[in-house]
């Protein structure tokens, strides 16, 4: 995008200054006719409604998420204007997850004013407490996502969906509304990021780790209003998970959404969702693979991401680009562990976390909470003999919900307190007011609730 | 449509995020007026009382990357009780400044050098900003300084603005 050179500003009585056009007018399908294209290029000409202005794409929704925080006041505001309806209610999936359940009055309300409204339009994907989970791990898990899908939901980290090869971009309350209402959402056109992750992952050190070495080295701002693509061996050789991971923390940089490829892991994943859809496996991935990109596509910047001698990451201060070696904050104490969160709350995490911990006990000094993200992930967990070993040593085990992450209902911290955490966000305040968080991988994270200061496991 | 002009608050830091502007502790509201008292609670910036400073402004002047992070509209809702319907910064998060828009309010980028000549002159000033959205621009004054500054507005946002938000927009074309 090209910026208009600025001249110095004019001391004086009255000065003028010029700034650059805020959205250049692009002919982009002008411009891009013998190009090739991007995956999120490919996904919006097939959902593009029309350009009502230069740089606008209207497009058409496959999916609608809906969690209880932010979609109440959109239903609140559709009554009030009289337009209390639906564009399809077997596109809205709907969770109650951020509280769960309940634990006051006003959250109480937030899931009536929810559960009514999904009663009221016979939304057939509803869940409830007790069939609850968080909603960018319980909404891949029951095969709502599929490659070269649209997606939007009030959440940022709504980018974790792109592991599939889909759009999926977290919006505020008033997209969502008319997202509900007309199922459409306006973007900017989705300029590209891609990033090749090279090497391979050293033993110990994970998605979390990449991405948080990823978000330190471009910065909080790094990606704002672009795509990113993550590609290259190590992204191949990762589960949907670890894809999951890296997908979840791409808003961290500011980014639209973060987009995996579509491959035979994806498939497999989805298969049991698929399966009536497509005579084989490889027909399905024959069909998915027309998301991938052109090899001529065009991208704002190629990053090659070398993860070889990458160590266990953790952040510091109150940015999740301010990022360094575990090693480098190794001995600082911390009252709490936190293991859960839709970054790091999958049974690949809880599995991780486990190995790291069994047979032992964490330190008397720390409080382990370990929250499995959705009532699947659970009972795995449980029927695996992982909760035992948490249990055993010494973690208090909560139901699937949003929880300590962002400092709404259980876990919350007090001033002064530190959290080692696998969630996403070290914002100030954002686990309890005056906190500090540090976040890290479930390895590392357990490793430290071990140790009772930072530390990271040396497998 | 609503008012853009007014006093200004300055807010000299990069990366303010939508957690510091109205922590998640809040969001079990379910009205945006009841979000008014916690606008910049948990913000980290030597200097500010949000208990006395944010009193009467009507426009915030920042730096870059503003409202990244969540995607709680009470961002700018909490802004919008208060007040505020115009911020001016280098650069912005994706979901904030739409969220703004969507909202019918202004979230406007002007580039680095004109906001650290915009800091140097006017922080710590009692400073008033008069939006001329028909001649895109803004007027910047203090007891000493009087600036134009002008500014672009997208045709998208533009008729956002107009039209008082994107959901009546969606609704007759959509």
């Amino acid at each position: 995008m090209s910026v208009k050179n600025i001249p110095p500003f004019e001391r004086g009585e009255v000065g003028i200054f010029i700034i650059r056009g805020e959205c250049p007018i692009h002919d982009h399908l002008l411009e891009r006719n013998n190009v090739g294209r991007t995956v999120a290029e490919k996904i919006f000409d097939t959902h593009r409604v029309n350009n009502p202005f230069g740089d606008i794409h209207v497009i058409r929704l496959d999916a609608v998420f809906c969690h209880e925080i932010t979609t109440p006041i959109a239903i609140n505001d559709l009554i009030a204007r009289g337009k209390d309806r639906v564009f399809s209610p077997s596109k809205l999936k709907v969770v109650i997850d951020h509280v769960s359940p309940a634990k006051d009055a006003k959250t109480a309300l937030q899931g009536k004013i929810l559960r009514d409204w999904a009663r009221r339009h016979s939304i057939p994907d509803f869940f409830d407490i007790g069939r609850n989970g968080i909603c960018h791990a319980l909404f891949p898990e029951k095969g709502f996502v599929r490659p070269g899908y649209t997606i939007i939901m009030g959440d940022s980290h709504t980018c974790t969906h792109g592991a599939f090869g889909a759009f999926a971009a977290g919006v505020g309350t008033t997209d969502l509304e008319v997202g509900i209402l007309k199922g459409v959402c306006a973007f900017h056109y989705p300029h590209s990021i891609k990033i090749i992750i090279t090497g391979s992952l050293p033993e110990g050190v994970y998605a979390k780790d990449v991405i948080l070495s990823i978000i330190g080295r471009i910065g909080v701002n790094g990606a704002t209003n672009k795509i990113i693509e993550f590609t290259g061996p190590v992204v191949d050789a990762m589960s949907m998970e670890g894809r999951m991971t890296l997908c979840n923390m791409a808003v961290e940089a500011g980014a639209t959404c973060g987009i995996c490829y579509p491959d035979r892991t994806t498939v497999d994943y989805l298969w049991e969702f698929i399966q009536n859809d497509y005579g084989s496996p490889d027909e399905a991935l024959d069909e998915f693979l027309k998301f991938l990109p052109d090899e001529d596509a065009d991208y704002e910047e190629i990053l090659e991401h070398d993860v070889s001698v990458l160590e266990p990451q953790v952040t510091f201060g109150y940015k999740p680009d301010q990022v360094t070696s575990a090693q480098n904050l190794s001995g600082t104490p911390v009252d709490q562990v936190y293991i859960g969160s839709c970054t790091n709350g999958r049974i690949e995490d809880l599995r991780i976390a486990a190995r790291v911990l069994r047979g032992q006990r964490i330190k008397d000094t720390v409080r382990g909470i370990v929250s499995p993200a959705t009532p699947k992930i659970f009972r795995q967990a449980l029927e695996e003999g992982i909760l035992q070993t948490f249990m055993d040593a010494g973690f208090c085990v909560t139901n699937p919900t949003c929880g300590a992450c962002l400092g709404m209902s259980n876990g919350v911290l007090a001033e002064g307190e530190v959290c080692a955490s696998t969630t996403n966000r070290n914002f100030n305040g954002r686990m309890g007011k005056g906190a500090m968080v540090h976040l890290m991988s479930p390895a590392t994270a357990a490793a430290t609730a071990l140790a009772g200061h930072i530390t990271s496991w040396v497998p | 449509m609503k008012q853009f002009s007014g006093p200004v608050l300055f807010l000299d830091r990069s990366d303010i995020n939508t957690d510091e502007i109205i922590p998640a502790r809040y969001l079990t509201e379910n009205t945006r007026e009841a979000l008014q008292p916690f606008l910049l609670e948990d913000i980290v910036l030597e200097g500010f009382n949000p208990g006395t400073d944010i009193h009467a402004k009507s426009v915030i002047i920042t730096r870059a990357n503003f409202g990244c992070g969540s995607s709680r509209e009470h961002a700018p809702w909490a802004l919008e009780t208060n007040g505020i319907h115009l911020v001016i910064a280098e650069s912005f998060a994706r979901i904030f400044k739409q969220n703004m828009f969507n909202c019918g309010m202004m979230a406007i980028e002007l580039p680095a050098e004109t906001l650290n000549e915009i800091f140097s002159t006017y922080a710590g000033t009692e400073t008033h900003l008069i939006t001329q959205l028909d001649k895109n621009h803004f007027i910047l004054k203090n007891q000493n300084h009087t600036h134009t500054i002008s500014f672009s507005l997208s045709g998208f946002n533009l008729a956002l603005v107009v039209a008082g938000g994107w959901v009546e927009y969606a609704d007759i074309n959509y």
